[in-house]
């Protein structure tokens, strides 16, 4: 690391916030000249006024370029109206990468929240919980590119390495080809995710779990509850808030979804979904204005999910 | 309507811990029967037994007739009033009120004219379409109490039910559940700590402690004839004075006085050695300033430390003998701080104990 790079670090570590304090001190500066009732209005606004530059800079300003190079050509030359859009609804690949998106919404989200509540509720009612959660828990600490590694191999023809194959060869069975066929190859991608996911579900279920109190568990005993009908009547109710946190998070994860399609198949086989659609239409096929509309896309479908998320949010600050 | 037994009842936790020990009660049809004890005497644990929601490590339990040992709690027909109430948070009071007689398939004429009759005894039909959350601390204790008796059980289980509210509401509430208790009918058993709550609210009353049943006896046994120093200690307020003496043939060495006993405490005296050891114990309300008693009280100097008003009475803490003594006075008696009064305790209110066994010695 020479002087120059050493410098700079420095320079990030003190000087930011150094200028944050000489931001405080500049807006009390200026609103001090200011009558009070005034500055009680203003002096927010200007502590906002950071956070609102950043993510003008970094989060609205591209959001509005991405729309605009979306309806420009793949050099971002000339405007082409909805072109990019009608060609990507015209091409039966597009829609196949929906449906795959679409199966991961629903197999991942759905097999993670139910595994995630089973371990949760059956960890709760056993001695050495911890070791059996931190057990779970600890894909969630891979990264994608070693899990997507790990499972490759897991998935590989040859039985003398494919753990599957070998699986299959102990009961004399043929081995398969586990990630060129479609639909199955999509379903073993979700695997992988469900499997580094699950551990993430299930401690934030569990943690919700042990806020309801055992009373009220024994109250619906007594009042003729079997143990089902507790997990349903009660646990269950009891639970949909946090059920709903993980199933926003999931199902944006969900959308998003790119590290273990681009390691495994790189979206080939028809495994292709929309965050790598948008990676080949951008990095390989270089049409800005393809991946751009693949991005739009991409963002309409999180939006309402987003919306749900903060509704529920505001709910529950205004039940404190 | 049902009695409740328990037949040497033994709930052990690992190899060390008996929390209840050879617990030996029947609780007769219909009777309302306080256990009491302090923290960790086992009671909320023989209760939680009845409801079976904790394995019995010995003995048999009955619930009228039937041994129910390994009964799951559903099918006890018991209901159960909990210290928190717990209340569905999720569902509206009229939905706790019926989650019982919905889960019992209950046709739903009968369940809405139940959820009414118990709402209507409790004053909660304005509260019907509320969520817990929007009661206050009383009007959930009353839906907690009104979710036990919709479902008309044989045995009511209370555990604690008045610990979370506040003074007044406890004293309204209390008086409130001897009605219910009245109306019904319904065996109950109900633990508290309190020994007020376990004195006006039991038809008989239980002291447990570490385990193990002291006494079990009307308010009134207990309260005159306590069979060891525990329960003399525990039940009344303030609590019983204690002093210990030495026999002297049938009269006790107390100090510098002496005790002149007659009947049945002259033959506790008598029973034990010249010389030994005997603790004796009588109540602050039962102390009087002396005032020419003849031999049917026994007397002795105090010198007052602290006078505390109280109204119509005052609570006197004095020395007497090298024993710290509390008694409670009608204020008329204008005793000051420094006076030197004689006290006086009448002869059938002394009590004597063992102080090696701790158990009373009049019989």
């Amino acid at each position: 690391m020479d002087f120059g790079t050493l410098g700079f670090a420095v320079l990030a570590i003190v000087g930011v916030p150094a200028v944050t304090v000489l931001y405080i001190l500049a807006t009390e500066w200026l609103v001090r000249g200011l009558p009070e009732r005034r500055r009680a209005t203003i002096r927010p606004w200007l502590w906002l006024l950071p956070a609102f530059a950043f993510l003008g800079v970094y989060l609205i300003y591209p959001m509005i370029q991405t729309a605009i190079l979306s309806v420009m050509d793949r050099r971002s030359e000339s405007f082409v109206g909805f072109d990019n859009y009608l060609g990507l609804f015209g091409n039966d690949s597009f829609w196949l990468t929906i449906a795959n998106t679409a199966m991961w919404l629903v197999l991942f989200t759905g097999i993670v929240i139910v595994i995630g509540l089973i371990v949760a509720v059956l960890t709760d009612r056993v001695r050495y919980e911890t070791g059996v959660k931190a057990l779970i828990f600890i894909p969630m600490a891979i990264s994608f590119v070693a899990a997507g590694v790990i499972w490759g191999f897991m998935y590989e023809f040859d039985p003398d390495i494919g753990t599957l194959n070998a699986g299959l060869a102990t009961v004399g069975a043929e081995p398969q080809s586990w990630l060129t066929e479609w639909p199955r190859n999509t379903v073993m991608l979700i695997i992988v995710g469900i499997w580094m996911w699950v551990g993430f579900a299930m401690v934030i279920l569990s943690a919700g779990l042990k806020g309801i109190s055992t009373e009220l568990l024994e109250a619906a005993r007594i009042d003729g509850a079997t143990e089902l009908q507790v997990f349903f009547r009660i646990i269950l109710p009891l639970l949909a808030p946090t059920i709903a946190v993980v199933g926003t998070t999931i199902v944006i994860t969900a959308l998003k979804t790119f590290d273990i399609v681009f390691v495994m198949t790189s979206g080939n086989f028809d495994t292709e979904v929309i965050a790598s659609l948008f990676y080949r239409a951008r990095f390989i096929n270089g049409d800005v204005g393809s991946a751009s509309a693949v991005a739009v896309i991409l963002l309409l479908a999180i939006i309402p999910v987003m919306l749900i998320n903060i509704r529920r949010f505001q709910q529950q600050e205004a039940m404190r | 309507m049902a009695t409740v037994t328990f037949d040497h009842i033994y709930k052990r936790y690992g190899q060390d811990v008996i929390a209840v020990n050879d617990l030996n009660l029947e609780v007769k049809d219909g009777e309302f029967l306080v256990l009491v004890g302090p923290s960790g005497c086992g009671k909320t644990t023989a209760l939680r037994c009845v409801a079976g929601l904790e394995d019995i490590s010995d003995g048999r339990l009955l619930i009228g007739d039937r041994v129910v040992n390994n009964v799951a709690p559903k099918d006890r027909d018991i209901a159960m009033v909990f210290q928190s109430y717990a209340l569905y948070p999720h569902m509206t009071v009229y939905d706790n009120l019926a989650f019982g007689l919905k889960l019992r398939k209950m046709n739903k004429a009968e369940i809405d004219k139940r959820v009414k009759d118990g709402a209507g005894i409790l004053g909660l039909e304005k509260f019907l379409d509320r969520k817990p959350k929007a009661l206050s601390g009383g009007q959930r204790q009353r839906v907690a109490l009104g979710r036990a008796i919709v479902r008309e059980p044989s045995v009511f289980l209370m555990d604690e039910p008045l610990s979370n509210l506040d003074a007044k509401l406890r004293v309204q509430t209390r008086a409130e559940i001897a009605r219910l208790h009245q109306r019904l009918g319904t065996t109950t058993i109900y633990v508290t700590h309190d020994q007020v709550e376990a004195m006006t609210m039991g038809d008989r009353i239980c002291v447990m402690k570490d385990g193990l049943l002291q006494q079990v006896g009307s308010p009134q046994e207990l309260y005159d004839h306590p069979v060891n120093i525990f329960v003399a200690g525990f039940i009344g307020s303030p609590s019983m004075n204690f002093a210990t003496t030495k026999s002297e043939g049938k009269d006790l060495i107390f100090g510098g006085a002496k005790l002149e006993l007659t009947g049945a405490q002259a033959r506790a005296a008598e029973s034990r050695p010249d010389g030994a050891q005997v603790l004796i114990g009588f109540r602050p309300e039962h102390i009087e300033i002396a005032n020419g008693q003849d031999g049917s009280a026994v007397r002795f100097p105090a010198k007052v430390d602290v006078v505390e008003y109280l109204g119509n009475e005052e609570l006197i803490h004095a020395q007497a003998e090298g024993n710290e003594v509390v008694a409670l006075l009608p204020s008329d008696r204008k005793v000051g701080v420094g006076d030197n009064v004689d006290l006086a305790v009448p002869m059938e209110k002394l009590h004597i104990f063992d102080p090696e066994s701790e158990k009373t010695l009049v019989g």
